[in-house]
């Protein structure tokens, strides 16, 4: 939309608009899959609560979800399933890599794991910690707020 | 030795007994897998609890070791049993007849060594993708380690 | 309006001339047993409609089996895929349903999307750092993984812990089977539909996870436990927050009784679904909270007690038939079960070492590193070399939330583990879900799912 559009004030203020609203209703899908899956259900319930951004619901279906968070160790037998999933979402859509697995494969550099969600799916935002708290997931996906804000990421 | 082994010990004369850190050990033949897995549920063991292997790679004259270990609830006694498997055909015969339990534990051994269950009603892998080639916990298949760039290192262009 | 017409409206009772002086209430139950159904007209249903099918669909008899008087043929099975990225799966769990109409004829769980080759990256590891491994197995009692493999080195070292040591390894695993228990209430919960519930368990785990962020560092994945001890001591006023925690519990814990326990929706939902009779969990090498649910009292904590557990009183709840509502009170009565031990250790801790004074094994103070060239050196060479184990082997198995949560520890006098293998509770208890869904409703795949709380970290390892 950015690049096509010539820039004028009313274009910017679409698009600032567009973007305001695509970051407070993100709906993430469910991709939890190991030990980073438990402290996102951590962030996603009360006491780190979630639903204050806009992320109410953890869409089970990708086809309703912009926003995929990885969380966990990503094998080899999963890895076509996260393509998978991750192609059925619809544009726009943002990916956070939650975890070193899923960031680097990890402490499990070996034959089981895939060494970063990266070379599978692309990655707007990389959260480490084994697992990472509620309170760096949730600054993982308040940067990507702001990102999406700022335009860096242009969809 | 509890007076439920020593009843078994009778029955299987080529049976080797030892007692391990505590607990009991039986190392069987290959032939007697099977028969001394049904004497041992007679005798009261009902439960199999785990079944596993070890690669003993140019260690042991045999090269897979296959453990079953063993529980009695009733008696609330532990055992082990114990048989090597050479390297050519490594086949042994499946416990899923005695304890259903042992299914999926066959399965991964099958998956992570290479051993073959005679008997098993559905042998295949369990744990790699279908389509994997070679059996991960040998000692001949490596680890699979991708060489990780710090960031100081010197950098390699 | 004619009389007929008035009688069909309301549903066969004539108008009381009455009506205006007695309150007329419709008390359910007590209308006239004739139901006129209404004159369809053209509309109406063709004369090929037995009458056990009209009886069938005016609701006049109410049959309980989803599959129609007509033979359903073989080949009108149905192959279902459930997963593996699913939200009621719990982890990355793929089950194929075949399907005949609503009710599962068979079940087939395929796992392994999980597995990160922990059992082969533990031949890499030292002793020392086996517990950063172990630990990320069984994901929501990680402390009792460590404690598992710790025993296993310790046995093959032939040590002994200090009480003290022991009593923090029990009050640390017990608080791990009460976060664990809740999560599994919340999921549990969730999944059948109390969506509160998933609340109220995550919430009182956020004040045991304090607590062992406190104590160990970490919310999840403490690698505290390790052979010859802990890591560290408990931190200094450990007392008021256990205090806190028991006096917060047993109130919340009535609190989810009088969402769940009498509710008629939750009793309708998980009575009598996904059986497992005590034969087929002994068969299938059940354990933990779903044996125990069918009636077998076996808890390892009882039969073969380790780290010092049989100096606390405690009971083991059992269930008795088996079904999903078995299988949540007996969650329900471990956590109140747990929190009596922790109330104990609590008031019966014994002071001393928190770990063995074993230079060759554990790791010495760091402040004593400055002081003394051998504390230098034994602190190097454990971290860069470990401490050799001799050669042996030896399977110890302790009680997780979810059964036999064992060990097998293969040692050549190396400082590597030759062979380390877990025997996963969950990866046993998958073995029973054929079992327990067969011949049951696609509905009910949820709750029996949930029911039998599988960690796929475990299956999977």
């Amino acid at each position: 939309m950015a690049t096509t559009a010539p820039g004028n004030l009313l274009m910017t203020t679409v698009e600032r608009a567009a973007n305001w609203a695509r970051t407070r209703s993100m709906f993430p899908a469910t991709f939890g899959l190991a030990c980073c899956a438990i402290e996102m259900m951590a962030t996603g319930a009360a006491h780190y609560d979630l639903a204050r951004f806009g992320m109410e619901v953890f869409r089970a279906s990708p086809r309703q979800a912009d926003l995929m968070i990885v969380a966990g160790r990503v094998s080899q037998k999963m890895a076509p399933v996260l393509r998978q999933v991750y192609d059925q979402m619809p544009d726009p859509k943002w990916v956070i890599s939650m975890g070193a697995c899923a960031s680097t494969g990890g402490m499990f550099n070996n034959y089981a794991l895939v060494q970063g969600v990266d070379q599978v799916v692309p990655v707007d935002i990389y959260v480490p910690g084994c697992p990472p708290g509620p309170q760096s997931l949730m600054h993982g996906i308040l940067s990507l707020h702001e990102k999406i804000m700022a335009g860096e990421i242009v969809r | 030795m509890s007076p439920l082994l020593e009843h078994l010990a009778g029955a299987f004369e080529s049976v080797e007994w030892e007692e391990s850190h505590g607990q009991d050990v039986a190392h069987v033949s290959n032939e007697d897998w099977a028969a001394f897995a049904e004497a041992a549920k007679e005798a009261g063991f009902e439960v199999c609890v785990d079944v596993t292997a070890v690669d003993w790679l140019r260690q042991r004259p045999q090269r897979f070791e296959v453990v079953a270990n063993l529980l009695s609830m009733s008696q609330m006694t532990r055992l082990r049993m114990i048989t090597a498997v050479g390297r050519e055909d490594p086949t042994v015969a499946s416990l899923t007849p005695v304890w259903p339990g042992a299914n999926f534990a066959e399965r991964e051994v099958y998956d992570m060594f290479g051993i073959v269950f005679a008997g098993h009603p559905d042998l295949t892998r369990i744990l790699m993708p279908d389509d994997w080639e070679g059996h991960p916990l040998r000692k001949d298949f490596a680890v699979g380690v991708v060489p990780v760039q710090f960031k100081d290192s010197h950098q390699v262009r | 309006m004619t009389d007929e017409q008035t009688a069909n409206r309301e549903g066969g009772r004539p108008p009381s001339d009455t009506a205006t002086d007695t309150l007329d209430l419709w008390v359910a139950g007590t209308e006239e047993p004739e139901f006129q159904p209404t004159d369809e007209g053209t509309q109406e249903f063709g004369p090929d409609e037995s009458e056990a099918r009209l009886d069938d669909q005016f609701g006049r008899v109410i049959t309980d089996d989803y599959v129609f008087d007509d033979e359903v043929e073989e080949e009108e099975r149905m192959v279902v895929n459930m997963g593996p990225q699913h939200p009621s799966t719990h982890g990355v769990l793929r089950l194929q349903l075949e399907l005949e109409g609503e009710v599962i004829r068979r079940t087939k769980p395929i796992i392994g999307y999980l597995h990160t080759g922990m059992e082969k990256t533990a031949e890499q590891l030292t002793f020392s750092q086996g517990p950063t491994n172990v630990t990320r197995m069984d994901y929501l009692a990680p402390l009792h993984c460590e404690l598992a493999f710790s025993l296993a080195v310790e046995r093959l070292l032939d040590i002994e812990v200090p009480p003290r040591a022991a009593a923090i390894r029990v009050l640390l695993t017990e608080l791990n089977r009460v976060s664990s228990h809740l999560v599994a209430l919340a999921t549990n919960g969730m999944d059948i539909g109390a969506l509160s519930m998933m609340i109220y368990g995550f919430r009182e785990r956020e004040s045991i996870l304090a607590f062992f962020e406190k104590s160990t560092g970490l919310r999840m994945n403490h690698n505290f436990i390790r052979p010859g001890g802990t890591a560290a001591d408990l931190a200094p006023g450990w007392k008021d927050d256990v205090a806190a925690i028991l006096e917060d519990l047993p109130k919340r814990l009535d609190q989810y009784d009088d969402l769940l326990k009498r509710n008629p929706i939750w009793l309708a939902r998980t009575e009598g679904v996904g059986v497992i009779t005590a034969e087929e969990a002994i068969a299938e090498s059940i354990t933990g909270p779903a044996l125990r649910a069918t009636g077998v009292e076996w808890d390892l904590r009882k039969a073969f007690p380790y780290s010092g557990i049989e100096q606390y009183e405690f009971d083991v709840p059992v269930g008795e038939n088996g079904d999903v509502y078995d299988r949540y009170r007996v969650r329900v009565e471990e956590i109140k079960e747990s929190l009596k031990i922790v109330s104990q250790v609590m008031d019966t801790m014994p002071s001393g070492d928190y770990r063995i004074d074993d230079r060759k094994i554990t790791p010495p103070p760091r402040a004593r590193i400055d002081e003394s060239m051998e504390a230098l050196i034994h602190h190097f060479k454990l971290f860069t070399e470990g401490f050799k184990v001799p050669p042996g082997e030896t399977y110890v198995a302790v009680e997780s939330p979810r059964g036999e949560l064992g060990c097998y520890l293969v040692s050549d006098g190396e400082a590597r583990p030759h062979r380390m293998h877990t025997r996963a509770p969950s990866f046993y208890n998958l073995q029973a879900l054929p079992i327990a869904m067969a011949d049951s409703l696609v509905a009910d795949t949820v709750a029996t799912i949930a029911s039998m709380d599988p960690v796929m970290g475990d299956v999977d390892r």
